[in-house]
C-alpha cells in the first residue's frame, strides 16, 4: 500500500493552507520554468514513460493523447480543456484537488499547456460545485497576482491564461465532445468522431481533453520523474490514483491509493470495512456507476486496477466505489442507475433516448416482481441493442450495469418475479399479453 | 418547454451589478466566440433575479436579452436554457433544497432526508413549493460527494453526512434566516474518514519543503 512520502495529493483533506502559500510550501510551482526548460520533447516523453492513464475513466495514455497534438505554430490556437465536469455516480474525487489542491491543478496545466502549444486552457466545472469553482478561481487570481499565470507566466516565457467555465447540471458534458458543444455555448451534445477534438476540438481549433486528476498529477510525476512513479502500481497500471468508497462501509472517504492493491485491502483500511463485518458484504460497484457490479466472490480476490477489473468483466473506471451490504436491495439500487442514465440521455440518438426510458421502466418492474420471467433475456437483448450503437458511450453506461446485474444476480430477479406471481394470484401472464409490442406495455 | 412559466415579465434589463459580471465573463473568450457566454449569462439572469425578486429564475424575456448581447438566434438561447437542469424555467421558493437520491445517497438514507424535507417545509410532492414560498424541494442527480452521503443541497451549499434530524434541524435554521456553515454535518472535516485520517498522519505532511524524487 502506498506510504505518505509517495502521495501526490498531500493536501487531500484540506488539512493544510490550500493557498498559494501553503501550495508553495508543499512544492507547487517550485521552479517551473525548469521543467518547461527542457523542452515539449521532453515532457510529453517523460509522461508517455510514466505510465499515467487518464483518470476519468477511459483509461488512455496520457502521454500519448498529448503527442496527438500538431506539432509547430500552424494558423490555428491549440487549447487544453480540463473536464472538471464530475458527475458519474459514486464519483467525489476530482472535487479534492478543485477545492483543496488548486495550485496544482493551475501549475500543471501551464506544463502541459506548453507541451502541446496551447496559450490558454478552460476549465469545465459542473455547476453544482459552485464552492470548488469559486476556490478554484480565488487561486486563479493568486496565481495571475504573483505572475505564475498571464505573460511570460511563472517567468518562463509562455504566455499562458487560464479560464473557468461553470457547466449547468448535465452528467453528458462529461463526454468530451458534448464538453466542448457546451463550452461553445450550446446544448450537451456529443459530436461525431472523427474529426477528433485533437485535429478540430474547441472552435474547431486543435485540443486536447484531460480530465482534472491526470493534468492535476503531471507536475508532480514530472517532478520526481518518470521512474518513481512507475515504479508504483502494477505494469501497464502505473502510479497512485484517487478513489473513493462510497456506501455501506464503516468510514466512507476519499484517499490515494497505489494502483493494484487488492479491493478487499483497501476497503479494510480506508473504508473501516464493510458494515456488519465482510461477510455482510454483498457486491461492489467498482468506479462509478458505469461499471458493472461484482458479486462478493470477485470482491475477495480482484485488484483495483484497469486490467484487473477488465479481466473481471467490469472495469476501473473513476476508481469511486460503491459498496453495499446484504441489507441492500440490489435490483432497486441498479434501477435507480436506469432512472439516472433515462434523466441525463441527450436525447440525440434514437437507441439511447428510447432506451435508457424502455430500460428505466422494465428495471422499475423488476424491483416489483411484477413481469416475466422470459423478460430478463429480453431485457439484456435491449442492453445489447443500445451498446455500441450511439454517437457516445452514454447508451454503453446505460447498457453494463444491467448486464452486471443480470449476469450475477439473475436468481434474485427470478425469485423477486415468482414472490410477485404467488402473491398477486398464481401463474397468469402479468400484465403482458403475448406478441404485444413491449414497449407500449411498458410505458405506463 | 413544459417547464416554462405561463405567468411572464414583458421586461428584462441588466443591472449593474451584472453588466459588471459580464464584462467579466466576456474577457474569457474570443470576440468571435462570445457564445460561449451562454451559460454564465443565462446564470447572472437567474442571480439578478434572485436579487430584484428574491427568486432564482430565468423569464423567457431575459433569454432574448442573452441571445442579443450574444449575437445569437433567440432559439440558441432557448435550447440552451431548457436542456440544463440548473437554470429554473418558473420561479422557486427562497431556498432551493435539492436532495440527491442516487444509489451512492440512498445507500446511506437519503430516503430519510427527503421525508424530513416534505416534513420540515411542509411540502407534498418533489417539484412543489412550500405555501409560504420559503422552499422549494427538488430531487438530484449525483451530486458528486459520494464519500460525504447523503447530500442535501441548498442553493449553492452542500450540507453532508446527514440523516432525518439533521435536515430538520437545518430547515429549521433556514426557517429562522439563519444559514449554517456549509460542509459534513457529522464532525468531519472533509472527505477524510469518520474519526480521523488514516493517512497523511503528519500534520506537515509534504509541507516540508518541495519533494525531490
Amino acid at each position: 500500500m502506498l506510504s505518505d512520502k509517495d502521495r501526490i495529493y498531500t493536501n487531500l483533506y484540506g488539512q493544510n493552507d490550500w493557498h498559494l502559500a501553503g501550495a508553495r510550501a508543499r512544492g507547487d510551482w517550485d521552479d517551473t520554468k525548469a521543467i518547461l526548460d527542457k523542452g515539449r520533447d521532453w515532457i510529453v516523453s517523460e509522461m508517455k514513460a510514466s505510465g499515467l492513464r487518464g483518470r476519468g475513466g477511459a483509461g488512455f495514455p496520457t502521454g500519448v493523447k498529448w503527442s496527438f497534438m500538431p506539432k509547430g505554430d500552424g494558423p490555428l490556437p491549440h487549447y487544453l480543456v480540463i473536464n472538471g465536469d464530475e458527475s458519474e455516480p459514486g464519483t467525489c474525487k476530482d472535487r479534492e484537488i478543485l477545492r483543496h489542491e488548486p495550485h496544482k491543478l493551475i501549475e500543471s496545466a501551464l506544463i502541459a499547456s506548453f507541451a502541446m502549444g496551447a496559450h490558454a486552457a478552460y476549465i469545465y466545472i459542473r455547476g453544482e460545485f459552485y464552492n470548488e469553482a469559486r476556490h478554484l478561481q480565488i487561486a486563479v487570481d493568486e496565481a495571475y497576482e504573483a505572475g505564475l499565470l498571464g505573460k511570460n507566466a511563472a517567468g518562463t516565457g509562455w504566455d499562458f491564461d487560464f479560464y473557468i467555465h461553470r457547466g449547468a447540471g448535465a452528467y453528458i458534458c462529461g463526454e468530451e465532445t458534448a464538453l466542448l458543444e457546451s463550452l461553445e455555448g450550446k446544448k450537451g451534445q456529443p459530436r461525431m468522431k472523427p474529426p477528433f477534438p485533437a485535429g478540430a476540438g474547441l472552435y474547431g481549433c486543435p485540443t486536447t481533453v484531460n480530465n482534472v486528476e491526470s493534468i492535476a498529477s503531471a507536475s508532480t510525476i514530472l517532478r520526481r520523474g518518470a521512474a518513481w512513479f512507475s515504479a508504483l502500481g502494477r505494469p501497464n497500471n502505473a502510479g497512485t490514483k484517487l478513489m473513493a468508497i462510497s456506501g455501506h462501509v464503516n468510514t466512507p472517504c476519499v484517499f490515494e491509493e497505489e494502483l493494484g492493491v487488492s479491493m478487499k485491502e483497501i476497503i479494510e483500511k480506508h473504508g473501516g470495512g464493510v458494515r456488519g463485518g465482510w461477510d455482510n458484504l454483498l457486491a461492489v460497484i467498482p468506479g462509478g456507476c458505469s461499471v458493472p457490479v461484482l458479486p462478493k466472490e470477485t470482491c475477495e480476490t480482484v485488484l483495483m486496477d484497469y486490467d484487473s477489473l477488465r479481466a473481471v468483466q467490469s472495469g476501473l473506471g473513476t476508481g469511486c466505489m460503491i459498496v453495499m451490504d446484504k441489507s441492500t436491495d440490489i435490483i432497486k439500487a441498479i434501477a435507480r442507475f436506469s432512472q439516472f442514465f433515462k434523466h441525463e440521455s441527450c436525447g440525440q440518438c434514437t437507441p439511447c433516448r428510447e432506451g435508457t426510458g424502455w430500460m428505466m421502466r422494465v428495471m422499475n418492474r423488476m424491483v416489483e416482481g411484477r413481469a416475466e420471467i422470459e423478460e430478463i433475456d429480453m431485457l439484456e437483448q435491449v442492453t445489447r441493442q443500445v451498446e455500441g450503437h450511439t454517437i457516445c458511450a452514454l447508451g454503453d453506461a446505460a447498457a453494463w450495469p444491467i448486464q452486471g446485474l443480470i449476469r450475477h444476480f439473475r436468481p434474485v430477479m427470478e425469485e423477486r418475479i415468482r414472490t410477485y406471481k404467488r402473491q398477486h394470484g398464481g401463474s397468469q401472464q402479468v400484465q403482458v399479453p403475448v406478441g404485444a409490442p413491449l414497449a407500449t406495455i411498458a410505458a405506463e | 418547454m413544459s417547464d416554462v412559466n405561463h405567468d411572464q415579465p414583458t421586461h428584462f434589463a441588466f443591472d449593474e451589478v451584472s453588466e459588471a459580471e459580464i464584462t467579466k465573463v466576456l474577457a474569457k473568450y474570443p470576440p468571435e466566440r462570445k457564445a460561449s457566454g451562454a451559460l454564465p449569462l443565462l446564470y447572472i439572469v437567474q442571480d439578478q433575479m434572485k436579487r430584484q425578486t428574491g427568486s432564482a429564475w430565468v423569464p423567457t424575456v431575459a433569454m432574448d436579452v442573452v441571445a442579443e448581447r450574444l449575437d445569437v438566434a433567440p432559439i440558441r438561447i432557448y435550447e440552451v436554457a431548457t436542456f440544463y437542469t440548473m437554470f429554473n424555467l418558473k420561479p422557486i421558493g427562497k431556498y432551493h433544497l435539492q436532495v440527491c437520491t442516487t444509489t451512492s445517497c440512498w445507500l446511506r438514507g437519503s430516503d430519510d432526508v427527503l421525508g424530513a424535507c416534505k416534513k420540515a417545509a411542509g411540502i407534498a410532492h418533489v417539484g412543489g413549493t412550500s405555501a409560504d414560498g420559503l422552499f422549494t424541494l427538488s430531487e438530484a442527480e449525483c451530486l458528486g460527494a459520494c464519500a460525504n452521503a447523503p447530500i442535501l443541497q441548498v442553493d449553492n451549499d452542500f450540507y453532508e453526512d446527514l440523516d432525518g434530524p439533521r435536515t430538520e434541524a437545518l430547515i429549521a435554521a433556514l426557517r429562522r434566516d439563519e444559514v449554517p456553515q456549509p460542509g459534513p454535518t457529522n464532525g468531519r472535516h472533509g472527505s477524510e474518514p469518520e474519526g480521523g485520517r488514516r493517512v497523511l498522519l503528519d500534520a506537515n505532511a509534504g509541507a516540508a519543503g518541495p519533494q525531490k524524487g
